[in-house]
């Protein structure tokens, strides 16, 4: 058994699974605060990700200055999409507001590769050195920065939903929609702003990823992958959203590692996560954290 | 009320009977027996191209009408349903190929093969429902896509598989202008055969499920065999459409039937109409021509000069599956009951032609 591989992979799976995290609280803070689930989740870090390309490279911007113009331009669109597409959804059964979000990640998918084509577009450098060497594992540059930025906002989502006023709207939006409308509280400004934030935060991920990898349409993939992590964890809690994307990522990284010493079945990569899912599913419906419905009649 | 040649203006009826019947006014079905009669001789009238646009719209309508069962009438959501079509696509190939059966009974073998699978995968909706229901056919249509590639004594692998056309008593249906008439039949059968079960205590056991599963429950229809039953009926229905287009095409390959496949057939029943079976076909018809229409306007703008833009012609791919995805999001908007329900109000504009009462 190769310790070195794994254990690379496991801390490679760590890093991913951060990001998995990342993707996961957007997910489950606008299923959360508007009962949406966002197949098109995967489509703002595809999106993010081509703004700030273009930025670098039509613009000329530096970096951080495009960075922060996509992450701009992401809270408008996230905002703009709620107000335009989502909010006549409100009230309608779960199929049609899952097409809905189904129909968007279509539209912009085909709608980024008509205007910046399929193959995929790398960053211009932005680190001078590619990989550092941690307790002797190869870290890369992009990756350790993921982890820095992945940690950065859990720390603010927290930060925020606890001790800001918006976020306390939030809160207590998701709690009681009625109750927090009859208390002042805007559930239309509540329901733009999740859509804001969970595209930009999107948006970011979009972004790192982008780096290590290139810009492509294999970016929306992520937006189907966190489905496993954030089953896994409930779909409505935001700490089993981050516990279910570092599940995920380490497992998916440790079934490939034995896919490729000794299984030998291939593609347990991208597979391994559904099968976990479907056997989640049979065992706690409601994944690990997530409330169970009660229902009366 | 098939006595009736018009439909009253207001609910008249008075038995079940009345209640149940599959076409409500003799006008109707008379109507339709004539379609169906002018469309068994459509291959002398018109061209070869629209042939094989008939002969799409009737195998997709049979999987898209097996989803609206599981969608629109149990109200159980499915996101696999392109991997079933794939799946009856190679298990009729498969079946043809390895144990010699005679491929008009490979057809229905396969439906029955792809509704075990269904059932198997369909087996979480007995504690699972909505949303959670939706990822986990979700990974199921992963699941089975992966399948597709690695099982190559299944279906042939990366290199796909073959399928033999249909014989039947020394007759090849090997011509578009043959085949055809299987197509037609097989669509008809099936649409009758959902109109039936649509009227049947199972039936109605689904209509019940989809709209209050609790109530369902106490009234004594078992949920978790309903839910089941729902979902092995949608997979024989996508089976037997993925085995047409098999022996249609002659060759199978797994490239075809991703997530996007089952995202169309949603797309097919939402724009139809949920929960109604002639919506699904308008719905099916819909989705058919939309492309074709896209690429014929884009050939007359280009022979204009301000529309041959290079953008619009290189990227009328992408076009396409823009238009799906707008089209799925208007309709949701706008329509959200579907062709059928605005159908329903067209009529109803002109019977109540002048005054709208």
């Amino acid at each position: 058994m190769n310790f070195e591989l794994l254990t690379q992979l496991v801390v490679n799976g760590l890093i991913v699974g951060l990001l998995y995290g990342v993707i996961g609280m957007c997910f489950v803070l606008v299923y959360k605060s508007t009962q949406i689930v966002n197949f098109a989740q995967g489509e703002f870090l595809l999106i993010g990700a081509w703004v700030c390309w273009a930025s670098l490279i039509y613009l000329e911007l530096p970096f951080f200055l495009g960075f922060l113009l996509s992450l701009l331009f992401m809270a408008g669109f996230g905002v703009l999409l709620q107000m335009i597409v989502l909010r006549p959804m409100i009230g309608e059964p779960i199929i049609s507001v899952i097409m809905v979000t189904v129909g968007l990640s279509i539209f912009f998918q085909s709608l980024m590769k008509w205007i910046f084509g399929s193959s995929p577009q790398s960053y211009p450098q932005v680190f001078d050195t590619q990989s550092i060497n941690i307790f002797g594992l190869n870290v890369e540059m992009a990756y350790l920065m993921s982890t820095v930025i992945a940690l950065i906002i859990m720390v603010a989502f927290y930060l925020f939903f606890k001790h800001s006023k918006h976020g306390l709207a939030m809160r207590a939006t998701a709690f009681d929609q009625q109750a927090a409308q009859s208390l002042g509280v805007s559930v239309k400004h509540v329901f733009a702003m999740s859509w804001g934030i969970a595209a930009t935060v999107s948006a970011t991920a979009g972004i790192v990823l982008g780096m290590v990898n290139g810009v492509s349409e294999s970016l929306s993939i992520m937006g189907i992958k966190v489905f496993p992590a954030v089953i896994l964890g409930g779909l409505d809690s935001i700490v089993g959203a981050i516990v279910g994307g570092l599940i995920i990522g380490v497992l998916e990284n440790v079934a490939e590692f034995f896919d490729s010493q000794y299984l030998h079945i291939g593609n347990m990569y991208d597979i391994a996560p559904f099968y976990v899912l479907l056997i989640i599913l049979w065992f706690k419906p409601y994944g690990l954290f997530g409330t169970k419905d009660i229902e009366r009649i | 009320m098939s006595s009736l040649t018009m439909r009253p203006c207001g609910d008249f009826r008075t038995s079940y009977k009345q209640d149940n019947t599959i076409f409500e006014t003799k006008t109707i079905r008379w109507v339709t027996i004539f379609t169906i009669l002018a469309l068994c001789f459509a291959p002398l009238v018109v061209d070869g191209y629209f042939i094989t646009l008939l002969i799409q719209i009737s195998y997709l309508g049979i999987a898209a009408l097996g989803l609206n069962i599981l969608v629109g009438y149990t109200g159980q959501i499915s996101l696999g349903h392109g991997a079933f079509f794939g799946f009856g696509a190679f298990a009729s190939a498969w079946l043809n190929t390895s144990f010699h059966i005679p491929v008009f009974l490979c057809i229905p073998l396969a439906g029955f093969l792809t509704m075990g699978v269904g059932m198997m995968f369909g087996a979480p909706a007995a504690r699972i429902k909505g949303l959670y229901l939706a990822i986990a056919t979700l990974a199921s249509q992963f699941i089975i896509e992966d399948f597709f590639a690695r099982a190559d004594w299944f279906s042939g692998g990366s290199s796909g598989s073959m399928a033999e056309p249909i014989n039947l008593f020394g007759f090849a249906f090997d011509t578009d202008q043959s085949f055809y008439y299987v197509a037609l039949f097989s669509l008809v059968f099936m649409f009758i055969w959902g109109c039936n079960l649509m009227r049947s205590r199972d039936g109605r056991a689904f209509v019940a499920v989809r709209d209050h599963y609790l109530s369902a429950e106490i009234m004594g229809v078992k949920l978790n065999k309903y839910r089941l039953l729902s979902f092995g009926i949608s997979s024989f229905y996508a089976g037997i459409g993925g085995a047409l287009y098999a022996h249609y095409l002659g060759y199978v390959s797994a490239e075809g039937f991703t997530l996007m496949l089952s995202i169309q057939f949603l797309a097919m029943i939402i724009i139809g109409g949920l929960g109604s079976i002639k919506g699904t076909l308008m719905g099916v018809i819909f989705m058919v021509f939309l492309p074709e229409v896209l690429e014929s306007g884009v050939g007359v703008m280009k022979m204009t000069d301000w529309g041959n833009i290079p953008m619009v012609v290189d990227g009328l791919a992408y076009i396409k599956e823009m238009t799906i995805g707008l089209v799925i999001i208007g309709f949701l908007i706008f329509e959200p009951e579907g062709l059928a329900h605005r159908w329903t109000q067209i009529k109803n504009y002109w019977k109540f032609y002048p005054f709208a009462y």
